[in-house]
């Protein structure tokens, strides 16, 4: 129980700024599928078993058209794909850690992944079950946002334009985090980069896929120097 | 809302099939026991890094760059984030000052 309660203490600092996020947009969240005429038993279950922000979002909408499941089953694949490279970040670091395995995969939406990725627990502190907390956590704020705002629906007015940048927030600070802490900057600047490019290539509905396969090509091609510089650090 | 519950369920259900195969793929191919491939354990040494750029400009990509106000908010609070945080090094202090300020200039000022 020690083990347990230590790491809940160190996760829950770390899951507060999402904790702000997650509110808002899940309550939004429930809010959009009110509004499409969906009782908040939809948002609650959808926000409990998808667990992917964006991808909620499109659900909603292909569940107020016509019945086209493989469409379905295509943008959840296309939408999510960025999962992969969560996956192959996180092969070493999920090792080891038991049963807890499987909800940490299931769970690993952008903020835990970004957290449980670049945080270090503290001295003493179990590196599974802090991870596991972090994601529990951030399952349960939007869970809890999304619930409401189905509930409440069009009883809450927003007075919060702009919060959602919470999240961008989080993103900048762990780029600049991870960017302080080492002296091999070069992924950083290609995952940047090649975003960027795609994106105003792509535009925004589509870049995410092509940014991913750049991504990967420029990081392929340059193994050779990108291995040896880590090596010298 | 246009579907039975019965379709509904049906598209929930293959939408969470998509997305946990996304999560799982990676672990069901390069599975603990077994040693991973070299070239993969170079990506997750510096695809972590990468990854956080793309989801920095994921969390962008709706910024209307063309048309006023021309990302002018984003392009302020982050630049205060960025020297709040080199400065104080404190994750939450970074978030919550730049996530104020771009409110109030959305807010009030844009």
């Amino acid at each position: 129980m020690h083990t347990k309660s230590r790491a809940l203490k160190a996760a829950l600092p770390y899951t507060l700024p999402i904790c702000a996020g997650f509110s808002f947009l899940g309550l939004a969240y429930g809010i959009y599928m009110n509004s499409l005429g969906f009782s908040f038993v939809y948002p609650m279950v959808m926000s409990l078993t998808i667990f992917a922000g964006s991808m909620e979002f499109v659900a909603a909408n292909l569940m107020v058209t016509s019945f086209d499941p493989l469409t379905a089953f295509a943008l959840a694949l296309m939408v999510n794909a960025r999962h992969l490279f969560y996956g192959i970040s996180m092969l070493d670091k999920f090792k080891g850690v038991g049963k807890k395995k499987f909800y940490l995969i299931f769970g690993m939406c952008d903020e835990s992944f970004s957290i449980n990725c670049t945080t270090e627990p503290p001295e003493g502190v179990d590196r599974g079950w802090f991870m596991f907390f972090v994601t529990l956590l951030n399952h349960a704020y939007w869970f809890l946002g999304a619930t409401i705002g189905g509930l409440l629906g069009s009883l809450i007015s927003f007075s919060t334009e702009g919060i959602e940048f919470v999240l961008t927030a989080l993103f900048v600070v762990i780029f600049l985090d991870q960017w302080l802490k080492t002296k091999k900057h070069s992924p950083a600047v290609i995952g940047l980069m090649a975003s960027v490019a795609c994106l105003v290539v792509f535009g925004s509905q589509q870049f995410i896929i092509p940014a991913m396969a750049l991504i990967l090509v420029v990081l392929t091609v340059l193994r050779k120097p990108l291995s040896r510089k880590e090596d010298a650090s | 809302m246009t579907m039975t519950v019965w379709q509904s369920a049906v598209i929930i259900a293959v939408v969470v099939l998509g997305t946990m195969m996304t999560r799982f793929l990676p672990f069901v191919v390069f599975p603990a026991g077994k040693p991973t491939p070299k070239y993969i354990r170079y990506l997750g040494d510096v695809l972590p890094f990468a990854v956080i750029g793309l989801l920095v400009v994921y969390s962008l990509k709706d910024t209307m760059v063309l048309v006023w106000p021309y990302g002018i908010p984003e392009v302020i609070a982050i630049v205060c984030i960025v020297f709040l945080h080199v400065w104080k090094k404190n994750m939450l202090l970074s978030i919550a000052a730049g996530t104020v300020v771009y409110m109030l200039l959305v807010q009030l000022v844009f």
